[in-house]
């Protein structure tokens, strides 16, 4: 029959291209390193976005005047060293024979010009130069940078402050970000790059493909052997793994929890972990006089402290920890996690688990039949953040909390709590300057809403507006206290007020997990972030 | 014909005005694009100025106006996202997509009938009994777990076919091609298959029954008695006649597989127009999901329009009754 002899002819032609695909499927041998993450940078403009991945991402390409070491400890970048000449003035010395990747030499111009872009329209950076009142030129490679009083912290805020040639930005019409008032488009500076950093931007497609090749005029001691790095966005968590495992890539990130073992059993891969430096809580209303989402009418239970330690400790962290975090969590009782400059291990001890104790506090506060609540919580954000949130809610029913869910997207989630149109929600922060005072003074300090003069992103995340003066005043002196000692025993008291006064629950610091080949050997950033100047590919 | 000609665009018009209406309305559920647009550390009142600026503190019907007045100048606005006007990325986009759907659409014609004719003739084959099993499959397992299933076999397990991605890709003029490369042309079997299986299945069904019924006809006996070959007859004779309703139903599914790439290409990480849409709704890039919304309509709009016109030149009986097409 025709059709038969036509169709074994199809079976020997499939047979015949399957082998061919095998002899053309052998990687040939390069220095080529291959990586995916869940989402793409938001631009190739470090000021457009200020977000950990975008940051992460350009830190390849530009840098500050100081960078993060290999223990995240600071170091010199751009700047060699720096003093103190007076406790609001500091005196900056600038790297001699830098150039920009386009050859151009690096100055002090680009410096000044950089924070000026930084403060200007459209800049989502604005938080990271905000502390500085005025940067002076002394020569072209000595600036003066003076700050709003003394802010022992600069350095922590400005590592991730990149700095940007002045000529090339204004010269392709990429003088200020790419804002909505000036102008809608995008400027030049958001597909390209003109840096100082290790690597060159090759070809951008933004959501598919972004190449880079090293930059052979680095200043700095190469501690890579890449000739090129290839970047993927991956969305979907099957696919990310399948090509880790196919060994198409050499590294992807995040893992999700359920395939962490799978990649591990793999022979070739290794996935590692480590704590990351966010922090996920749960917040409470403090400031409304009625529950807003609730059955309560006419007061408002969760300003009795009593009623929010008895939601503390009805929660079993350590069934979360097993049961939906399957041991990729680090349980917390602060909002910092161990590697945040600030932590204090003899304030990390958990009210404990007790859920008569619950009972008895609910009780004695007036509410021994419980009330309802919704917990507003995000479902794509952190990881496994629904499946706590409803873990959550299954135990404060247990003590006669009857706890609903509003679970939505990050897009509804984050403009609902942020409007503090909520009474009980999830949240998780990652302080990017790695000091306690950006989670403590974004979260916990009086939200800027409810004050007069308050200052600039005080207390923009503290959605239910937990307030106590004496928190406000020692974070406050934090910032000035330049004595390490000194300053290390107010942020112990202020964590020590605000844990007491059982401000937030903190629930644990996510794990990272990074699923790695054996082919490559690379460093592991606590903020997520891949530098590739610490990749070694075999 | 002019007057149904007139009278059917003007529908075609009012139903693409309704989808645009309809998507309107959805995107308020959506959540709010300014919290993706920002960092966290971004005060209020930026979000708010922002939020003015974007003109979504406007009703909701001076919005839809903007829209429909901008869109029908070609003008779908700028994505918040990319920060690029919309038109832009879709036909940078569209290349990946409408290369993908070709080959896919070809995957499940040719497959899709070969399977179909080889049944249709032996129905009682082992064969037979395999494709209808495959069909079954095709028919009933959703196409993201194909794709999961086939990345597994043919990427993970043996090796053989990239996971995700286009490939290499060159540039002819504006049109990027993964044609031309070989790594480009293995890219493209799973997603297309994963894409075509769908239809290659509702094709096969369609050719076997049709075949089966062909063969029983006077003619095809008449057709034996005349001492024709088995080609002749089963190729020449009743293959030509069961392709009329094959035609028809593959050029509705060919808006269809364009418009449902979406699940593929997030499967594959494939760069189109569907992918493309996708990250719009989770970054709520609204002026890209209504851009999207409107095409895929177009495109459904005009397939049909197209498949009325062809009844109308097909079919004598509907110009005798002066037009109308219930």
């Amino acid at each position: 029959m025709v059709a038969r002899k036509a169709f074994s002819r199809i079976l020997v032609t499939s047979a015949a291209i399957a082998v061919m695909l095998i002899a053309v499927a052998m990687p040939a041998q390069s220095k080529t390193f291959k990586w995916a993450f869940q989402s793409d940078a938001g631009s190739m403009d470090p000021y457009t976005m200020n977000n950990t991945m975008t940051l992460g991402f350009t830190a390849n390409i530009y840098e500050g005047l100081v960078r993060h070491a290999k223990d995240e400890s600071i170091e010199p970048s751009l700047a060699t060293s720096w003093e103190l000449t007076q406790p609001d003035v500091w005196r900056f010395n600038l790297r001699k024979g830098v150039t920009w990747h386009d050859g151009s030499p690096f100055t002090a111009d680009d410096v000044i010009f950089s924070w000026q872009r930084a403060m200007g329209e459209g800049s989502d950076m604005k938080s990271f130069v905000a502390g500085i009142k005025d940067i002076k030129k002394i020569d072209d490679n000595t600036i003066d940078i003076i700050t709003k009083g003394p802010w022992p912290l600069l350095l922590g805020d400005i590592f991730r402050w990149y700095i940007m040639p002045k000529k090339w930005c204004e010269e392709n019409n990429s003088a200020s970000v790419t804002g909505f008032k000036s102008g809608t488009e995008e400027t030049y500076a958001t597909r390209h790059t003109n840096g100082t950093g290790p690597f060159m931007l090759q070809s951008r497609e933004p959501q598919v493909k972004t190449v880079m090749v090293p930059n052979p005029n680095w200043w700095d001691k190469r501690t890579d052997n890449i000739t090129e790095a290839i970047f993927t966005p991956i969305k979907a968590d099957a696919t990310r793994i399948a090509s880790l495992l196919s060994g198409e890539l050499d590294m992807i990130y995040p893992v999700p929890i359920q395939d962490v073992q799978r990649v591990r059993k793999t022979p070739g891969f290794k996935v590692m972990e480590g704590m990351e430096v966010r922090t996920v809580f749960l917040g409470f209303d403090m400031w409304r006089d009625e529950l807003l989402y609730g059955d309560v009418k006419d007061k408002n239970p969760l300003k009795d402290v009593r009623v929010r330690k008895a939601m503390y400790q009805a929660i079993d962290i350590d069934a979360i920890n097993k049961k939906i975090m399957r041991g990729a969590s680090y349980p917390t009782a602060l909002m910092i996690g161990s590697n945040i400059n600030g932590f204090d291990e003899a304030l990390n001890k958990r009210f404990p688990y007790d859920p008569a104790e619950s009972k008895r506090l609910l009780a004695e506060a007036g509410y021994p039949n419980g009330f309802s609540i919704v917990l507003d919580t995000p479902n794509d954000r952190y990881v496994n953040d629904e499946a706590i949130s409803q873990a959550v809610a299954a135990m404060l029913s247990k003590v006669g909390i009857k706890c609903t869910l509003n679970s939505q997207t990050r897009a509804k989630h984050f403009s609902k709590i942020a409007s503090m149109d909520t009474s009980f929600y999830m949240l998780g922060w990652a302080p990017m300057s790695f000091d306690v005072h950006n989670t403590y003074f974004n979260n916990v300090q009086t939200n800027g809403q409810k004050i007069e003069n308050p200052q600039p992103g005080q207390g923009n995340w503290n959605c239910g507006n937990y307030s106590n003066p004496e928190v406000d005043k020692l974070l406050n002196e934090m910032t000035a206290e330049i004595d390490p000692v000194k300053r290390q025993a107010l942020i112990s008291k202020m964590m020590q007020i605000h844990k007491d006064d059982v401000g937030h629950i903190p629930l644990h610091q996510q794990a990272l997990s990074w699923g790695v080949s054996d082919r490559v050997d690379l460093t592991q950033s606590a903020d997520n972030t891949l530098s590739l100047r610490w990749v070694m590919v075999k | 014909m002019l007057a149904f000609i007139i009278r059917r665009i003007l529908q075609s018009i009012v139903v693409m005005l309704m989808v645009a209406l309809l998507s309107f309305t959805l995107f308020r559920y959506v959540g709010d694009p300014v919290v993706s647009m920002v960092g966290r550390d971004t005060t209020f009142e930026e979000r708010a100025a922002l939020r003015e600026t974007l003109g979504l503190n406007d009703p909701i019907v001076v919005q839809f106006g903007r829209f429909v007045k901008n869109a029908s100048m070609g003008d779908f606005g700028i994505s918040y996202e990319q920060r690029r006007p919309v038109i832009d990325l879709i036909a940078e986009r569209a290349p990946a997509t409408l290369e993908l759907s070709f080959v896919s659409g070809l995957f499940a014609l040719v497959v899709g009938v070969f399977m179909g004719v080889y049944s249709g003739l032996h129905k009682d084959g082992f064969l037979s009994k395999l494709f209808q099993s495959v069909s079954l499959v095709g028919i009933s397992l959703p196409p993201f777990l194909i794709g999961i299933l086939l990345i597994y076999l043919f990427a993970v397990i043996l090796g053989w076919l990239p996971s995700m991605g286009r490939g290499e890709v060159r540039q002819l003029g504006f049109w990027s091609t993964g044609f031309l490369s070989f790594s480009g042309l293995i890219s493209l079997i799973l997603p297309a298959i994963t894409l075509g299986l769908f239809q290659m299945t509702l094709i096969m069904r369609l050719v076997r029954s049709e075949m089966l019924e062909v063969m029983r006809t006077d003619y095809i006996k008449f057709a034996r008695a005349r001492g024709l070959t088995n080609r002749a007859v089963n190729f020449g004779h009743a293959l030509k006649n069961t392709l009329v309703p094959v035609i028809t139903v593959t050029g509705l599914q060919l808006g269809q597989i364009i418009a449902y790439s979406i699940i593929t290409e997030t499967v594959f990480q494939w760069p189109g127009m569907g992918y493309l849409f996708l990250q719009a709704v989770q970054r709520v890039d609204l002026p890209v999901m209504g851009a999207y919304l409107v095409l895929v309509a177009l495109i459904f709009v005009v397939i049909n329009l197209i498949v009325d016109f062809l009844y109308y030149v097909v079919d004598p009986r509907l110009r005798m009754e002066g037009g109308a097409v219930s």
